[in-house]
């Protein structure tokens, strides 16, 4: 073995020790590198119970509710499985929409109601033009009241030139 | 053996490895490189802003997606080619790999700051924050402090031979971050998108948001390539400079 091997295998030896010793030390922190839990996980009871958390999913449709005042909102988190009720005081962020993701943090009531303090919207990691996202939802429809899944298979605007 | 295997073993790759040959090949390729960023940039710039629509969620914020993308693919992608030079430079005792190590930090550096500030402008007006502590953006700052580290490291230490290998053994460690900056969006709940762009699937955005995304990307390859090997250049200069002057105090005509 000439030195320059035993250096590789030097190099690639303690590269593999290193990439081991990171995996085990994510596994180990797993639990507090999730940025928010689900309300599935929240049901199951897997969320910190004494401090502050986020929950995060999607904004239930036909939940957001305004009180008169204008500036508390009452809507529901979901992840389709489960979903948690929400009351919040401030300003939403723009992207803020029913059907959308979004992350909300604070504590949970004795009530079983999510106060949240801070609330932000999560978006997805589609882009589209908004005439393409009409067509999908147009198509969307159509199959629906058809009462058969249609593939939709345009999501750039060549489809609807 | 099989004749592109001899073909391959007849060109001497460790001719290139010499500094002094390497110099006049660098200083040909630089203008060549810094005009095909420019080209590049423009004709991504111009795809970006006029030709690709707007967005359907978002409207023409996500416009940042053109610099904010590439910028970010460069400071992960920069940072594995760093790594695989100070791995080389340590295997093989090239001179070569530890200046190319060297050369390549600050501009990793740079895109990293850009690949965070454009997306703190850009989280601000759709998620509702500058910042969220999450797994991909403390990943990415982590890779910050890797490049600091590396340059501050670097330049602690006076002999650059010496530093070129304590900054190598820096710089392959922190290779473990590039993984979990990528893997981050997957592995975990974050407030952060997955990938629109991946290997596997077509991408998820129209065809011309896609063009202006990797002409940028383009842009951003050839502008790293001409400025570090700009770079390298005078790091050999610098390092024969102060290895003459040496030579010069041994000899006592410098005082």
């Amino acid at each position: 073995m000439k030195p320059r091997h035993k250096r590789i295998a030097f190099v690639v030896c303690g590269l593999a020790a290193l990439a081991a010793a990171a995996g085990l030390m994510l596994s180990a922190f797993e639990k507090n590198l999730v940025f928010f839990f689900t309300p599935s996980q929240v049901a199951a009871n897997e969320v910190p119970q004494a401090r502050v958390f986020r929950i995060g999913g999607l904004v239930e449709p036909g939940s957001v509710r305004r009180e008169p005042n204008e500036v508390t909102v009452h809507f529901k988190v979901t992840d389709t499985a489960e979903s948690i009720r929400v009351v919040y005081r401030g300003l939403l962020p723009d992207l803020f929409r029913e059907g959308k993701g979004v992350v909300a943090q604070g504590r949970i009531g004795p009530d079983g109601v999510f106060n949240a303090n801070e609330v932000l919207a999560k978006h997805d990691e589609n882009y589209m033009p908004p005439e393409a996202a009409d067509a999908l939802k147009r198509a969307r429809e159509t199959s629906r009241e058809a009462g058969r899944t249609l593939v939709v298979n345009g999501t750039n605007n060549e489809a609807q030139r | 053996m099989n004749p592109p295997a001899l073909a391959l073993r007849r060109i001497n790759w460790f001719h290139y490895a010499s500094p002094q040959t390497f110099l006049p090949v660098a200083g040909t390729l630089v203008p060549w490189f810094a005009w095909a960023a420019a080209a590049f940039c423009a004709a991504g710039l111009y795809t970006g802003f006029f030709v690709a629509p707007t967005d359907h969620q978002q409207g023409e914020v996500y416009r940042i997606i053109f610099i904010h993308v590439p910028a970010a693919w460069m400071s992960m992608f920069i940072y594995l080619v760093m790594a695989l030079w100070a791995g080389v430079g340590l295997a093989f005792n090239t001179r070569l790999s530890g200046m190319m190590a060297s050369a390549l930090a600050p501009t990793g550096a740079l895109f990293t700051v850009i690949a965070l500030w454009t997306g703190s402008m850009w989280g601000k007006p759709t998620w509702g924050a500058w910042w969220v502590w999450d797994a991909r953006l403390t990943s990415e700052l982590i890779l910050l402090f890797l490049y600091f580290g590396f340059m501050a490291l670097h330049a602690a230490i006076d002999d650059p031979r010496r530093a070129d290998r304590a900054a190598a053994v820096l710089a392959l460690v922190g290779v473990v971050n590039v993984p979990i900056i990528y893997f981050s969006v997957k592995w975990w709940n974050t407030l952060h998108q997955g990938a629109s762009v991946g290997l596997t699937a077509a991408p998820a955005m129209a065809a011309t948001m896609f063009a202006g995304m990797i002409l940028m990307a383009f842009a951003a390859w050839m502008y790293t390539i001409a400025v570090s090997l700009h770079r390298v250049r005078s790091i050999i200069f610098e390092r024969k400079r102060d290895a003459d002057r040496t030579v010069q105090y041994a000899k006592g005509l410098r005082q």
